[in-house]
């Protein structure tokens, strides 16, 4: 079943909303775990550019994410009013930082649009699906497919 | 749960670890080390499985026990010289007594089968001597049953303690008390023989004696019982008041074997048997459920003990920081206070990690057994050696890679070791090395599987796979790919399932076991000399002790382990080699040194050496390097935070740490910064030396 | 008053039997693992009563009472030998340790409980 159709299995979701790389996007809500105000992370030696560091979340080593980097967009330049989400997915805790959080949004399951189909590239593999407001609309990051290895050895 | 049924449970847990020392006793031998401390601790543990065993009941296990136990005393006491039929039997037994105690403990019926055989080769070096025969024999007992009437009869009882009555500890007293609670008594003491003074009163001599006369009693029997220590270390008599009723005379003084404690011996036999057939309708009323093994708790409750510890550590770690740079006046006290807490907070610490963390040697214990089997099963000669028994593994881990092990060395065996002749006919020994090894390595531990055998048939492997639709036939594989197909589900090269194999468990199913539990496995082979597996699994929580460096401005830590010792070179000790390596002199020796900032990417260059600090290495797999910091502050231990669920290997790490300030500290892997490779570069080769990081992000 | 038992024995079943077993008749049970944990404890503690197995690492039973008569404290205390022998030449060695009774393994609750009461002389 896609992630979609799990997705809508519910009557009634709620997302939080953010801007990363210009752009607004989604989370659904049980897959966060707080939000944080951004803070210096320790640096990771040879990691790539969208892995910023490690931080201290109370006695735990979590990695950030440089959400727009790892979406394919330009890499942001944290500072104190850039916001970190902490995410949970599959057992793993990591951050993702952002630009800003807007707001939590509540929709019935049913507003939840499939990703219009097109030419794909990193930021389309990673959306599992629109929700259009008004004008705009927002993107609902799907998080495993946004953190899933490139290449995957036989585990 | 009844109360027998934790005494049982501790029984078994016991049992456990007898059975460990006694194959470890049993190892040593087999190795060569006869000497009388090893053979005693065999001889001990047998004997105590039968000691504390008897208590339950369980006849079958206690009467092995106790042949076994005889002839490893024979061959304690040197009656028996052990030979490779003995020392063959005694392995046999022990794997036998070990399964007694496990059929015991399941509440099964014993089998006869495979116990009758080995326990006859036992007796069979017992020659043809009879069981032991018991030096305590039994005399007719001519006892007064035939005596006295229902309302009882009225006996006298005179006793003369002598000096060894008083000197083993028994009292006139309590032997009296002991009496008078048998029915209504009189006593009169005879004080004749006292001296006048009182300085020529020895206690010892005996010169008190008593006269009983106890009334309402069916028989002697209870009044020989209070006796029935001290028969010989007094004169005693015991005769009923009539004297008319021809009764003999019951007991005296010094006659050895005397029925006195024969009856005390038979009271106390009749009633142990009652007591034990009791137990053994108990045992059989039981319900098969097995009782719970001795720790059963949540596991995320001890994962939450674990982190609140280490960060139980960190705090204390925190305000001692805070403290120093307070300046406050008159601190002495607070800082013991301070330690105090510190010890504290250690013993915690070490208790729960005790709670987790045991050594991985019953598991490879237990492998030496399987091994033994599957040799014999298969028809090779194979030996097993075991390194690295002493490294321990978090509990739940140990018993979650009790399948895989035991798949892997039966596969090592039944495909990897070939038949002895064609061994030798490829000029190596007959017999098989399988050797199976643990070690922690900074963060992990890594268990090994390396057999001296035939090695992966890659192109049969790959012919198999193909076959099987899991690769294409003109797939374009590695080497590594190759061996990783042994993985695949649906795989499994025993075309012949040997009784051995059984039904077929693939290899697939040791691999997702593995991977279940957050570890990789890595295999490397060559053909025609063997096939190395490499279990990596990772370490929930470690305290290390680690040299808290400066590196580039950033704290890390290098575990104190590794490091031989701390250099500040002096020009004269440098010596450039090529470009722009620069090697130490030390104690006559060049070391080569790695610039560590440049490992871990912070410089592009390898800089200049002088003023830096270097960390002289050494490790397992490595030799001797110098690994060059900026400044080294101190030396403290830290809780290793294990960044794997989260991120993945990152290359040189192994860890992290949160210092006293909240910061982040990186944790070096020496090894790995010293080989320059990822850990995982053999099974995820993507670009060669770049391997920068396997993490999912 | 309660008496206090002191209980010698490598084994931790036989340990955990006799505790459950004399804590139930009303004795107060201390345990040691060894003979050199035994006598350690015995220096220490007050002790109406030892129990002791004969084979034990480190120090035996034998060496136990050898040890307690040979001292100074508390050394006529009744001692009781736990053993898995009988038969005559093991009455006559615990006789010379000086030992004040035995009691073979496996031992009957009530038989162990009635022999400490009279040697205790506890109710």
């Amino acid at each position: 079943m896609s992630q979609l159709a799990e997705l809508q299995k519910s009557e009634r979701l709620e997302f939080v909303t953010l801007v990363a790389g210009g752009q607004n996007f989604c989370i659904e809500i049980t897959q966060i775990r707080e939000i944080r105000r951004w803070t210096p992370v320790t640096v990771l030696p040879h990691s790539p550019d969208h892995v910023l560091g490690v931080i201290n979340l109370r006695g735990a080593v979590i990695p950030i994410i440089d959400l727009a980097a790892k979406l394919g967009f330009a890499k942001i330049m944290p500072t104190e009013r850039h916001v970190i989400i902490i995410i949970a997915v599959e057992d793993r805790i990591i951050g993702l930082l952002v630009e800003s959080v807007s707001e939590i949004l509540g929709v019935d399951s049913h507003t939840v649009r499939e990703t219009p189909r097109g030419p794909e590239d990193t930021t389309t593999r990673a959306i599992l699906g629109i929700i259009p407001l008004g004008d705009d609309m927002t993107k609902i990051i799907s998080l495993s497919a946004l953190l899933a290895p490139a290449s995957q050895v036989a585990a | 749960m009844t109360a027998d049924m934790t005494m049982r449970d501790v029984f078994f847990e016991e049992c456990e670890d007898l059975i460990a020392a006694l194959t470890e006793g049993l190892t040593a031998m087999r190795d060569g080390s006869t000497d009388s401390e090893t053979v005693n601790a065999v001889f001990r543990a047998v004997h105590s499985v039968k000691g504390a065993a008897g208590a339950f009941a369980l006849d079958d296990l206690v009467g092995f026990a106790h042949t076994f136990e005889t002839v490893l005393d024979h061959v304690r006491s040197q009656r028996l010289a052990l030979d490779d039929r003995i020392l063959h039997v005694l392995q046999r037994s022990g794997d036998i007594l070990a399964d007694l105690i496990e059929t015991a403990r399941e509440e099964l019926p014993t089998n006869s089968a495979q116990v009758d055989p080995v326990l006859a080769d036992l007796q069979s070096f017992l020659g043809d001597a009879p069981a032991e025969a018991e030096d305590f024999t039994f005399e007719a007992l001519t006892l007064a049953f035939d005596g006295p009437a229902d309302a009882g009869s009225t006996y006298v009882v005179d006793f003369t303690p002598n000096a060894a009555f008083y000197t083993s500890g028994n009292d006139p007293v309590l032997i009296i008390a002991a009496l008078q609670s048998l029915g209504t008594t009189r006593v009169t003491v005879d004080l004749s023989r006292l001296p006048t003074g009182l300085d020529a009163l020895h206690w010892q001599d005996g010169l008190l004696s008593w006269q009983l006369e106890i009334e309402g009693l069916g028989s002697d029997l209870p009044i020989l019982e209070v006796f029935e220590f001290v028969d010989d270390l007094c004169a005693l008599q015991v005769k009923l008041l009539d004297e008319d009723t021809a009764v003999p005379d019951i007991a005296t003084a010094t006659a050895p074997d005397s029925p006195v404690e024969q009856d005390g011996m038979d009271a106390a036999a009749g009633m142990a048997g009652d007591m034990s057939d009791q137990k053994a309708r108990n045992a059989a009323d039981k319900g098969s459920t097995r009782a719970a093994s001795s720790l059963r708790v949540n596991p995320e409750r001890i994962d939450r003990l674990i982190n609140a510890v280490g960060e139980l550590i960190i705090n204390q770690s925190v305000i001692s920081q805070r403290l120093q740079h307070a300046n406050l006046p008159n601190t002495a006290e607070l800082f013991a206070d301070l330690d105090d807490y510190k010890l504290l907070a250690r013993e915690i610490q070490e208790g729960v990690m005790a709670i987790r963390a045991q050594p991985v040697k019953p598991l490879f214990q237990r492998m030496l057994r399987i091994a033994r089997e599957a040799a014999d099963a298969t028809g090779k000669v194979v030996e097993l050696i075991t390194e690295g028994e002493a490294t321990e593994v978090d509990k739940t881990v140990i018993e979650r890679l009790a399948d895989p092990l035991t798949h892997m060395i039966r596969n090592a065996i039944d495909h990897g070791i070939e038949a002895p002749d064609l061994r030798t006919a490829a000029g190596k020994n007959r017999q098989g090395r399988l050797r199976l090894a643990a070690r922690q390595r900074s963060g992990s531990i890594v268990i090994e599987i390396a057999d001296d055998g035939a090695g992966l048939n890659r192109p049969r492997i790959r012919e198999i796979a193909v076959s099987k639709g899991l690769v294409a036939e003109d797939a374009q594989l590695s080497e590594t790919e190759i061996d990783h197909l042994l993985f695949a589900p649906g795989f499994s090269t025993a075309k012949e399932v040997t009784n051995l194999s059984g039904r077929g468990v693939g290899m697939d199913v040791v691999k997702t076991a593995i991977t279940a539990l957050g570890g990789r496995v890595a295999i490397s082979s060559q053909f025609g000399q063997g096939t190395t597996f490499s279990i990596t699994l990772p370490l929930t929580l470690a305290v290390m002790d680690g040299m808290i460096i400066n590196l580039g401005g950033q704290t890390m830590v290098v575990p104190i382990s590794s490091i031989v010792e701390t250099i500040r070179p002096k020009d004269a000790d440098l010596s450039q080699i090529g470009l722009n390596n620069t090697l130490l002199r030390i104690r006559g020796e060049y070391v080569p040194i790695i610039d560590l900032a440049e490992r871990m990417g912070q410089v592009a260059t390898l800089r200049d050496m002088t003023d830096r600090v270097l960390l002289l290495i050494q490790t397992d797999s490595v030799p001797q390097c110098a690994l060059a910091v900026d400044d080294i502050f101190d030396q403290r231990q830290v809780v290793v935070k294990s960044m794997q669920g989260n991120y993945g290997e990152i290359s040189g790490i192994s860890g992290a740490t949160i210092l006293g300030d909240g910061k982040i500290a990186l944790i070096i892997d020496p090894e790995a910064v010293a080989q320059g490779n990822s850990v995982y570069a053999v099974t995820n080769s993507q670009n060669g030396r770049d391997v920068s990081y396997v993490a999912a992000c | 008053m309660t008496k206090r038992i002191l209980a010698i024995d490598d084994s931790r079943t036989i340990r955990s039997l006799l505790t459950q077993t004399l804590q139930k008749a009303g004795f107060e049970v201390s345990t040691a693992v060894d003979g050199v944990d035994g006598i350690e404890k015995f220096q220490h503690e007050d002790a109406d009563l030892v129990i002791t197995d004969v084979n034990m690492p480190n120090k035996d039973g034998f060496g136990v009472i050898a040890d307690i008569r040979g001292g100074t404290r508390n050394r006529t205390v009744p001692v009781l030998v736990l053993t898995t022998e009988s038969g005559a030449a093991l009455k006559e060695r615990a006789r010379q340790a000086g030992a004040t009774g035995w009691i073979v393994k496996p031992f009957d609750d009530e038989a162990l409980v009635a022999v400490i009461r009279r040697l205790t002389g506890a109710a």
